[in-house]
C-alpha cells in the first residue's frame, strides 16, 4: 500500500513566488550566514575570490529556479551584499533589475 | 560567475544607508551589520516618514551604527546614547527616536540613564545588540559577560553574574520587551515595526554573534557557529516569567528563550515645562 501524501485543496490556484538572487560581490565578508540558512540550499561559495579575497555567494548550478524570493538571505547578510527580486516564473532565468 | 546570479553594483537599503561607507569597519560574522541592515528595513516598512526617524547611538562597534544610516544620526560619548536621545524625544514628540548600542555601552557605563529613561516612560525605542563583551577595546567581561565565560579580564571564567536584560527592563516600566537574535532577523524587523508604533520606553535585545571578541576565547568558533548555537538553544516563548530569561553558559543545552515579552500601553513622558515652552 502506498503512502499518499496530503495536497492541500488550494494547490492548483498557489503560485509559489520565484526569486532572482543579485550580489555584490566585492561587499562580502564570507560569513557564509546566507548560504547556510537559505531554506532552499539555492547558495553556494563561489570558486572566485573577491578584492578583499573572499569567496561569495553563488547560485548553485542546477537551482536557478529554486529561489522563492523569501529575503531571508538579503535581511541576514551584514553587508549588505546579496537580495532578491521577485520574478515572474517563466521570465526568471537572467531577468534584469 | 556562475549562471544564476546576477551582479550589481548596489543594494535597495542603500538609499537609507551611507553606502559609500560600505563596506563597514565591523568583523567578519560579526551581527551588528544585520541589525542595521534589519532596522533600515523595518524603517523603510514603517510608513513613517525618513526625515521623521532618528538613530542614537553610543560608543563602541555597535555605536557605529549612527554613522552608517543615511537618516538624521548621532554618534554620541560614551554611556550617554540615552539622554542624548531623550533630549530629542523630549522636545521634539514627532520624532521617532531610536538608540542601537551594545550591551557595555548602554547597560554599565549607560546603566543609570537605561532605568531612568524607562522609569520615567520616555518615547526612545532602544536596541541593545548584545555580544556578551566589549568588541571594540579588546574582548573584555561586561555586564552581560555570562557566567563562567572566557575574556580578556575573566581568563579563568566570569563569576560576575550577568545582567538579565529583559527582567530589568520589564521592571523598570518599559511598554514593550522583546528578545531576539541576529539569526531571528524577520522577527525581529517585525518587532521593530510593532515597537515603532508604540509609546514609552520600548527595549529589544538583540544577541549577536562577535566572533572576535567573545567567540574565540570560548572555543565557539566563528560567526557561523555562534549563529548555529542559538539554532540549537533557542526556544521561543512569548509568556515567559522573565526572571526565568537568564543566559547561562555553563550549561551548554540550556534554552536561551527568546519572544516578544511585554507589550502595555503607557503614556509617553512629556514634562510640562516643555508644553509651556511651546514644544
Ligand atoms: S531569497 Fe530565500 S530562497 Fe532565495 S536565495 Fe535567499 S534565502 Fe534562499
Ligand atoms: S551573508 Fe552577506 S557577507 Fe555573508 S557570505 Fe552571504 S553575501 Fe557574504
Ligand atoms: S569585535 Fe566583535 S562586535 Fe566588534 S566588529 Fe568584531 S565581531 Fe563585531
Amino acid at each position: 500500500m502506498s503512502v499518499q501524501a496530503r495536497v492541500p485543496i488550494d494547490a492548483a490556484s498557489i503560485q509559489v513566488p520565484r526569486g532572482q538572487v543579485y550580489t555584490i560581490p566585492n561587499r562580502c565578508k564570507g560569513c557564509n550566514f546566507c548560504i547556510q540558512f537559505c531554506p532552499k540550499e539555492v547558495l553556494e561559495f563561489s570558486e572566485a575570490i573577491n578584492n578583499k579575497g573572499y569567496h561569495f555567494p553563488v547560485v548553485r548550478k542546477g537551482m536557478e529556479e529554486q529561489c522563492i524570493h523569501c529575503r531571508f538571505c538579503d535581511l541576514i547578510c551584514p553587508e549588505l551584499a546579496i537580495f532578491t527580486r521577485e520574478v515572474e516564473p517563466a521570465t526568471a532565468v537572467g531577468a534584469s533589475a | 560567475m556562475s549562471a544564476g546570479s546576477i551582479v550589481v553594483e548596489s543594494h535597495p537599503a542603500d538609499t537609507l544607508m551611507r553606502a559609500d561607507r560600505l563596506p563597514h569597519i565591523l568583523c567578519p560574522g560579526c551581527g551588528i551589520g544585520s541589525v542595521v541592515h534589519t532596522y533600515v528595513d523595518a524603517i523603510a516598512e514603517s510608513g513613517i516618514p525618513v526625515n521623521q526617524h532618528v538613530c542614537v547611538s553610543g560608543i563602541g562597534c555597535s555605536g557605529r551604527a549612527a554613522g552608517y544610516v543615511n537618516i538624521d544620526s548621532y554618534h554620541t560619548t560614551h554611556g550617554r546614547a540615552i539622554p542624548f536621545a531623550l533630549g530629542i524625544a523630549t522636545y521634539r514628540p514627532d520624532l521617532h527616536v531610536t538608540v542601537i548600542s551594545g550591551d557595555g555601552d548602554l547597560t554599565a557605563i549607560g546603566g543609570n540613564h537605561f532605568i531612568h529613561a524607562a522609569r520615567r516612560s520616555v518615547a526612545l525605542l532602544v536596541l541593545c545588540i548584545n555580544n556578551f563583551n566589549y568588541g571594540m577595546t579588546g574582548g573584555q567581561a561586561g555586564p552581560t559577560t555570562p557566567l563562567s565565560a572566557m575574556s580578556r579580564t575573566t581568563p579563568h571564567g566570569c563569576w560576575e553574574r550577568p545582567f538579565n536584560l529583559p527582567f530589568l527592563a520589564q521592571a523598570i516600566g518599559a511598554s514593550y520587551v522583546a528578545r531576539w537574535t541576529v539569526l531571528h532577523v524577520r522577527q525581529l524587523r517585525t518587532a521593530l515595526l510593532r515597537a515603532m508604533n508604540k509609546q514609552g520606553f520600548r527595549f529589544i535585545e538583540i544577541l549577536s554573534p562577535c566572533p572576535t571578541g567573545f567567540g574565540r576565547p570560548n572555543d565557539i568558533g566563528d560567526g557561523l557557529s555562534e549563529m548555529q548555537n542559538y539554532l540549537r538553544r533557542c526556544e521561543v516563548n512569548n509568556e515567559i516569567d522573565l526572571r526565568a530569561v537568564d543566559i547561562d553558559l555553563t550549561q551548554q543545552d540550556s534554552p536561551i528563550y527568546v519572544g516578544d515579552f511585554v507589550d502595555v500601553d503607557r503614556a509617553s513622558f512629556r514634562p510640562q515645562v516643555v508644553h509651556r515652552a511651546g514644544a
